[in-house]
C-alpha cells in the first residue's frame, strides 16, 4: 500500500470507508487524485480474523455510547452501524437494490418528502455500474420498474424461508422476485460462491460478500490509495479564508494532523454530523457546512416491523443469506395506501442471540416462555419490511456534554415516528399477516418496533438555504468540503440504501473528475 | 422442556469442515469459563445476580454443565463492552446493573424481609414480574426506570449471554458454526448429514441415532 505522510497535502481525505468513502476513495484514486481515507475500524483479514459465532463478531458493530431518546429511541450498534473498514458493508445483509425513479421527485410528482437535484436516468446508470462491480446476483427480469439490464450473476437458490415469502405472495396475487444480493452465485476471481452459512450479518468468513471491504478497497489499493485504519477523526480543520485543510485524527495513542485539498466526510448519518458539529470553530460557530442550520437534521431510519409464524414444516431460516426473496410490490403501488412512501418486505434468518432478542425485547419473553418459545426456532418464518420514514426535522442528531474515551462529544440521536410512518407500518403488518395465513402459518404474531439505516443528516438539494450540499454532494458553505454517505438522502425510500450510497459515491466521483477538469474543484 | 433434538452436540462438529481456527479459539475461551469467578460484582451482587439469571433462563437440573450465564455477564461488565447506544432514561451500563442488583436486594428485603437469592422460586419470579411491569417503587432504583432496566439491560444481557453458549444452540437444534462448510440442502423439511435432526412424536429413536453421526 502507498503511504502519504501527514504533511503531504493529499488531494482527498476520506473520513470513513463504508459504502460511501470506500467507494469513492477507489474512484478517485483511479481516476489520478491522490487518496488517503481513514477509518476508526481495523483492517480485517476475514479468512483469519471472522469466527463464525454471533457474539464474537460484535466486534464489526460501532460500539461505542451514543444517547438514544425521542418517542421512539433507536436501537443502534449493531444492525445500523459499523466500525471497520468497509464500513457496515462488513455486516450488512447484502440487499442490493435501485430506488423507483420517482423518488427522486417524491415532492414533484408523488406529493411528500423532499426531491432530490438529481435525475433517476443518470441514477440508473450508475446503479448498473455498481451492480456490475460488485457482481450482483439477481434475476433474469425484475418484475418492478423500468427495464434494467440482467443481473451480472445469477439468482440464488432460495431457502425455505424464501420459499414462504414467494407462496405467500402468489396466494395474494402479487409479484416477488430472489433478491438481488451483493453475493457472489459462482466463482469470482480467487472467491468461492456463497457457501450458505448464513451468517452474513455478523460478517462473510469466506469472501463471497461483495462488500467494499473485498471489491472497492483493493482497486483503490492498487490505484494508489492509502486506507488508514484505526484512525478516528475527530475535528476537521479549516484556514482563515474559511476552507478546509485537514483532519485531526487520533491514531496510535496520539492526535495527529493530516492535511488535504479537500476533506470528504462519509461517516454515515451519525457520525458525520457529529464531526462536522464537533468541528465548530468561531467562524463556524453552528459547525462546518451548517449555515442552513440542516447539518444533523432529518435523520431517517427505515421502518423494519416483522410478521412472525410457525410452519409445521421445518424451515431452518439460518441457513443460506436471511433475505433471498422479496417483494416490492408496496414500493411501486400506489392505489389502495392510506399513507405516503412505500416499503418493501423480505424473508427473514435471525440468528439465535438476535431471535432471542426478539422474544425477549418485543413479546416480553423470559422463564420457560422464552424457552418454549425458541424451541420453535426452526419451524419459524417472518416477513419483514423496509419502509419509507418521512424527512422531519425534529429528528436529528446533536451533541451532548458527555465525552468518549477520546475526549469528543458523544452524540444524541433523537428519533419519533410521524403518523404517516405509523400508518405505513400498520398497513404492511395487516398485508404480511395475511400473507403468512395465506400458507398456513400459526401462532403469527406482529414484531411492532424495529428500524434499520440511518440516513439524511446532511442532505442534498437545490439551494444553500434548504439543503447541506448541493448535487454533487459538495457543501454549500465550504467549496473543498464534501459528504459520500448516506447522510444526504433527502428521502430514504422503501429499499435498503446502500446500493444507492455507493451509486451516489461513483457519480461524485465522476463530477469531482469533470469539475477539475474544468478548473472548478 | 421437550427433548427435541435428542442427543444433538454441536461441539461433535468442533474438527469437522464447518468450524475454522478462529471459531475452534472464540468457543473453546467460552467453554473454558470458570462459572464461579466474578470480578465485576461483589459476593453480595453475584449472588442476586445469579439467582437473577436462574429465573430469565431456568436450566434443566439435570445438566451437568449449565452455561454460566452470570460469569459471562460479569466478564462483559467487566470489559465495559456497549451495544452502541444508551436509552437516554438509563445510566451507563455498568452503573445500570450496580443500581438495579441493589434495588433488586432492597426490593427483597422490604417485602420478604431476606435477600433476593434466599427467596423462594416463585418469590422471585413475582418480584421479576413486578420490575418488568413497573411496579416497584424502592428508593435504591433512583432515577432509573425499572421497566426500562429491566427490558433494555437485564433482559438483552442475560438473554444474549445465554444465546452465545453452545449448550443453548443444541436445545434450540440451531446449526452453529458453518464456515468454510456452509451447507446444502435449503428447501422444507431438508437437512445436511451436519444438522440436528428433529424428534417428531414417534421418531425420538432415529433422531437421536441421526444426531450420534452428524460430525
Amino acid at each position: 500500500m502507498r503511504q502519504f505522510g501527514n504533511d503531504t497535502e493529499v488531494d482527498f481525505a476520506i473520513v470513513g470507508t463504508g459504502a460511501g468513502g470506500g467507494t469513492l476513495a477507489c474512484k478517485l484514486s483511479e481516476y489520478g487524485f491522490s487518496v488517503v481515507a481513514l477509518d476508526a475500524g481495523p483492517y480485517w483479514r476475514p479468512l483469519e480474523d471472522f469466527a463464525s459465532d454471533e457474539y464474537h463478531q460484535s466486534k464489526l458493530y460501532w460500539s461505542d455510547e451514543r444517547i438514544v431518546d425521542g418517542e421512539n429511541p433507536l436501537q443502534l450498534g449493531a444492525n445500523n452501524s459499523g466500525r471497520s473498514v468497509g464500513g457496515s458493508t462488513v455486516h450488512f445483509a447484502m440487499v442490493s437494490l435501485r430506488f423507483r425513479p420517482e423518488w427522486f421527485r417524491s415532492r414533484s410528482q408523488l406529493g411528500y418528502g423532499a426531491d432530490w437535484p438529481l435525475d433517476w436516468r443518470e441514477m440508473w446508470r450508475y446503479y448498473g455500474e455498481v451492480e456490475q462491480s460488485l457482481k450482483i446476483s439477481g434475476p433474469v427480469t425484475y418484475p418492478w420498474g423500468p427495464r434494467r439490464p440482467r443481473y451480472p450473476y445469477r439468482a440464488h437458490e432460495l431457502n425455505a424461508a424464501a420459499l414462504v415469502l414467494a407462496r405467500g405472495a402468489e396466494a395474494l396475487g402479487i409479484p416477488w422476485t430472489p433478491t438481488p444480493l451483493a453475493t457472489l452465485s459462482a466463482p469470482r476471481d480467487l472467491a468461492h460462491p456463497c457457501v450458505y452459512r448464513g451468517m452474513c450479518v455478523i460478517g462473510c468468513s469466506t469472501n463471497a460478500k461483495q462488500s467494499v471491504l473485498v471489491t472497492w478497497l483493493p482497486r483503490a489499493l492498487a490505484a494508489g490509495a492509502e486506507i488508514r485504519d484505526l484512525a478516528t477523526v475527530g475535528r476537521v480543520e479549516h484556514d482563515q479564508s474559511g476552507r478546509v485543510t485537514g483532519v485531526h485524527y487520533h491514531r496510535e495513542g496520539q492526535w495527529q494532523f493530516q492535511r488535504a485539498r479537500h476533506v470528504v466526510v462519509a461517516g454515515y448519518a451519525i457520525e458525520t454530523p457529529r464531526l462536522l458539529l464537533n468541528s465548530a470553530t468561531g467562524r463556524f460557530p453552528d459547525g462546518l457546512a451548517n449555515s442552513s442550520g440542516l447539518v444533523g437534521r432529518n435523520l431517517m431510519v427505515q421502518s423494519n416491523q416483522a410478521v412472525w409464524g410457525i410452519m409445521q414444516q421445518e424451515i431452518r431460516s439460518y441457513k443460506a443469506p436471511p433475505s433471498l426473496a422479496i417483494t416490492e410490490h408496496w414500493n411501486y403501488t400506489d392505489a389502495g395506501k392510506d399513507f405516503f412512501g412505500g416499503y418493501c418486505y423480505m424473508s427473514q434468518g435471525p440468528l439465535p442471540i438476535v431471535w432471542a432478542n426478539t422474544q425477549s425485547a418485543k413479546r416480553g419473553l423470559w422463564g420457560a416462555p422464552l424457552l418454549r418459545e425458541m424451541e420453535k426456532y426452526n419451524h419459524q418464518v417472518g416477513l419483514k419490511i423496509v419502509g419509507e420514514c418521512l424527512p422531519q426535522e425534529r429528528n436529528r442528531v446533536t451533541l451532548t456534554d458527555e465525552r468518549d474515551g477520546l475526549g469528543l462529544p458523544i452524540p444524541r440521536v433523537t428519533f419519533s415516528y410521524c403518523d404517516n410512518d405509523r400508518r405505513l407500518i400498520k398497513h404492511s403488518l395487516r398485508f404480511m399477516r395475511h400473507a403468512l395465513e395465506a400458507v398456513d402459518a400459526g401462532e403469527i404474531w406482529d414484531e411492532t418496533d424495529d428500524t434499520c439505516h440511518l440516513n439524511g443528516t446532511a442532505r442534498m438539494g437545490y439551494d444553500p438555504e434548504t439543503s447541506v450540499v448541493d448535487a454533487d454532494c459538495r457543501s454549500w458553505d465550504i467549496p473543498n468540503l464534501w459528504i459520500c454517505d448516506g447522510s444526504v438522502f433527502p428521502t430514504v425510500g422503501g429499499v435498503n440504501p446502500s446500493l444507492t450510497i455507493q451509486a451516489l459515491a461513483c457519480r461524485t466521483a465522476d463530477r469531482i473528475r469533470q469539475l477539475a477538469a474544468r478548473g472548478e474543484l | 422442556m421437550t427433548d427435541r433434538y435428542p442427543g444433538y452436540d454441536v461441539l461433535t462438529k468442533r474438527n469437522s469442515p464447518s468450524w475454522n481456527d478462529q471459531t475452534r479459539r472464540v468457543v473453546d475461551e467460552r467453554l473454558a469459563i470458570d462459572p464461579g469467578r466474578h470480578r465485576f460484582c461483589n459476593d453480595s451482587e453475584w449472588l442476586t445476580l445469579t439467582a437473577i439469571c436462574e429465573q430469565v433462563v431456568p436450566q434443566p437440573a439435570d445438566r451437568a454443565h449449565p452455561v454460566p450465564i452470570a460469569a459471562m455477564l460479569d466478564e462483559k461488565l467487566c470489559a465495559n463492552s456497549g451495544d452502541g447506544y444508551r436509552n437516554g432514561r438509563l445510566p451507563s451500563m455498568r452503573e445500570a446493573w450496580r443500581r438495579g442488583l441493589r434495588a433488586f436486594e432492597a426490593e427483597a428485603r422490604e417485602r420478604h424481609g431476606c435477600a433476593f437469592h434466599q427467596l423462594a422460586a416463585a418469590q422471585q419470579v413475582a418480584l421479576l414480574t413486578a420490575v418488568q411491569n413497573g411496579q416497584v417503587d424502592s428508593p435504591a432504583w433512583g432515577d432509573m426506570p425499572p421497566a426500562l432496566f429491566f427490558t433494555d439491560r437485564l433482559l438483552h444481557d442475560i438473554v444474549s449471554a445465554y444465546y452465545a453458549h453452545p449448550t443453548a444452540w443444541n436445545e434450540i437444534g440451531f446449526g452453529g458454526p458453518a464456515s468454510p462448510r456452509g451447507y446444502v440442502r435449503l428447501d422444507f423439511d431438508r437437512r445436511d448429514p451436519w444438522e440436528a435432526a428433529e424428534a417428531r412424536p414417534g421418531s425420538e429413536y432415529r433422531a437421536r441415532s441421526e444426531n450420534a453421526r452428524v460430525g
